[in-house]
């Protein structure tokens, strides 16, 4: 198990990104190991969630690559959906839109499962539209865990909770980083927060990137 | 009224158009295309004229021209910000076109009445086994990218973010609509064809909280319009589109009312 969790997870070499003529980012060399908590921080407009978007490779990079491990299956969960106040599945149905169409006794279970860990058992039959912010995002993140990810990417999925749904968050984030050994990149501008769970930071800021413990973390975002 | 050949022949059709609209309006609802719904309906009645035009039965040449404009309303509606007015523009072209059809092909204007509000007493038995293979195929078409078709429709940001190509079941669907958009306005015509296509729909939505709960009440609703519908037309004389409206919008105001009083 120790010989695993120091493997790479990711391993990105000299990725750079261009719209037309503008350079997003330039040159960035990161890894990132397995079982490691990193936050993804940089201001507005620097190019993370189009960092996310080569990860997950929804989008092409203008250069560079970036190698998963063997093994490493990635879970995401994007910054926006847009759920209106009448949106009508329950939490549960919610999740099962990321399973197969006729739910097997196994699945049933799966989704039991991830209810009970993301703490959403008791409420699993009340409507999307009028679940809090905090239950939505744990909701997201349950439909993400049903595919059995190692490794998950949120996006700004603190942005707009209020300070006692953001613990409950990340406490549950924790709680995967520690008990299943998961994988986590957390984009955020929270660097409070951050220092609070992360372990480890990647700064994205006029296309350069730097790397290091939380801990240490001195940036000023201008 | 069973004794009558042609009153089997409405039920028997307007069943399965119910139980296919209702479970088509279900995803109609769901991705927002009430108002492309609508122009189909539109682009149908000049598809109907045209068939009439050139001498062929007006359900083929509403199942040409939905399937083309859908497929291009959808299209165009992706690839720009001002999607309402693109089916704006659509709506009018083939509304006209279907005005000149019907005065060059120099049918009356009863004729004209029955594509824009329907005959279902009209059916012979051609028509409903026509009906009824096009209802099976659209069923059919759903089920195939039914999995696919719930995630990206009830959460199209969670789909794509999972890896699901998305492109390929809006095609899909909006054939599916198309198709559902035909063969629904030979009940309740071209006009009032996005009745059955978004009324079940928008009322299952204040009672299903899952996809398959709000089908079935979606169905349920259909058929209730469209067997009422039937029945007083036929004890009254009245138009049947005119029953089933009022009925489809009497069930929605109701649920409207009891979620509204709720919340």
């Amino acid at each position: 198990m120790n010989q695993t969790i120091t493997q790479n997870a990711v391993t990105v070499t000299a990725l750079t990104m261009k719209f037309d003529a503008k350079t997003v980012f330039h040159d960035l060399n990161f890894e990132l190991k397995q079982g490691s908590m990193t936050a993804l921080l940089g201001p507005n407009g620097t190019g993370k969630t189009t960092l996310i978007s080569i990860l997950m490779g929804m989008l092409p990079a203008t250069a560079g690559s970036y190698t998963f491990a063997p093994g490493i299956k990635l879970g995401y969960v994007p910054q926006f959906r847009n759920l209106d106040a009448e949106y009508p599945l329950s939490i549960r149905s919610f999740m099962e839109l990321n399973g197969p169409l006729f739910k097997s006794a196994e699945f049933k279970a799966e989704v039991n499962h991830e209810l009970i860990e993301t703490h959403l058992d008791s409420i699993q039959h009340i409507r999307m539209g009028e679940a809090s912010g905090g239950q939505k995002q744990r909701a997201y993140l349950a439909q993400a865990l049903l595919d059995k990810p190692n490794m998950i990417i949120l996006d700004e999925a603190t942005a707009s909770l209020d300070p006692a749904a953001k613990e409950e968050l990340m406490g549950l984030i924790k709680h995967l980083n520690e008990k299943h050994q998961m994988t986590v990149l957390f984009v955020t501008h929270d660097v409070p927060l951050a220092k609070k769970y992360m372990k480890e930071y990647l700064y994205l800021n006029r296309g350069q990137l730097t790397q290091g413990k939380m801990a240490t973390f001195t940036e000023v975002y201008e | 009224m069973f004794q009558f050949e042609f009153m089997r022949y409405a039920f028997l059709a307007s069943t399965f158009i119910a139980v296919t609209c209702g479970i088509v309006g279900v995803y109609v609802v769901a991705r927002s295309f009430s108002f492309l719904a609508h122009t189909l309906s539109e682009i149908g009645f000049a598809g109907a004229a045209f068939a009439v035009f050139i001498g062929i039965s007006p359900l083929w040449g509403m199942l040409l021209f939905t399937l083309l404009g859908s497929i291009s309303v959808g299209e165009l509606s992706l690839h720009t910000d001002q999607k309402e007015s693109s089916i704006s523009a659509i709506s009018a072209l083939f509304i006209g076109m279907g005005v000149l059809f019907l005065a060059i092909s120099g049918s009356n204007s009863r004729y004209a009445t029955n594509i824009l509000f329907g005959s279902i007493v009209g059916v012979d038995q051609q028509d409903v086994i026509q009906l009824i293979t096009l209802s099976l195929v659209v069923l059919l078409m759903l089920l195939a990218v039914a999995r696919p078709l719930n995630f990206d429709s009830f959460d199209h940001i969670g789909a794509v973010a999972t890896g699901l190509k998305t492109g390929f079941v809006g095609i899909v669907f909006l054939v599916a609509l198309a198709m559902s958009v035909s063969i629904g306005s030979q009940i309740v015509g071209s006009l009032l064809v996005f009745i059955l296509l978004t009324l079940p729909a928008s009322t299952a939505r204040y009672i299903g909280r899952s996809i398959c709960a709000m089908a079935c009440w979606s169905v349920l609703f259909a058929l209730i319009g469209v067997w009422a519908g039937l029945y007083l037309g036929f004890i009254t004389n009245w138009p049947v589109t005119f029953f089933i409206a009022v009925i489809e919008v009497a069930i929605y105001l109701v649920a409207y009312l009891i979620h509204a009083i709720r919340k």
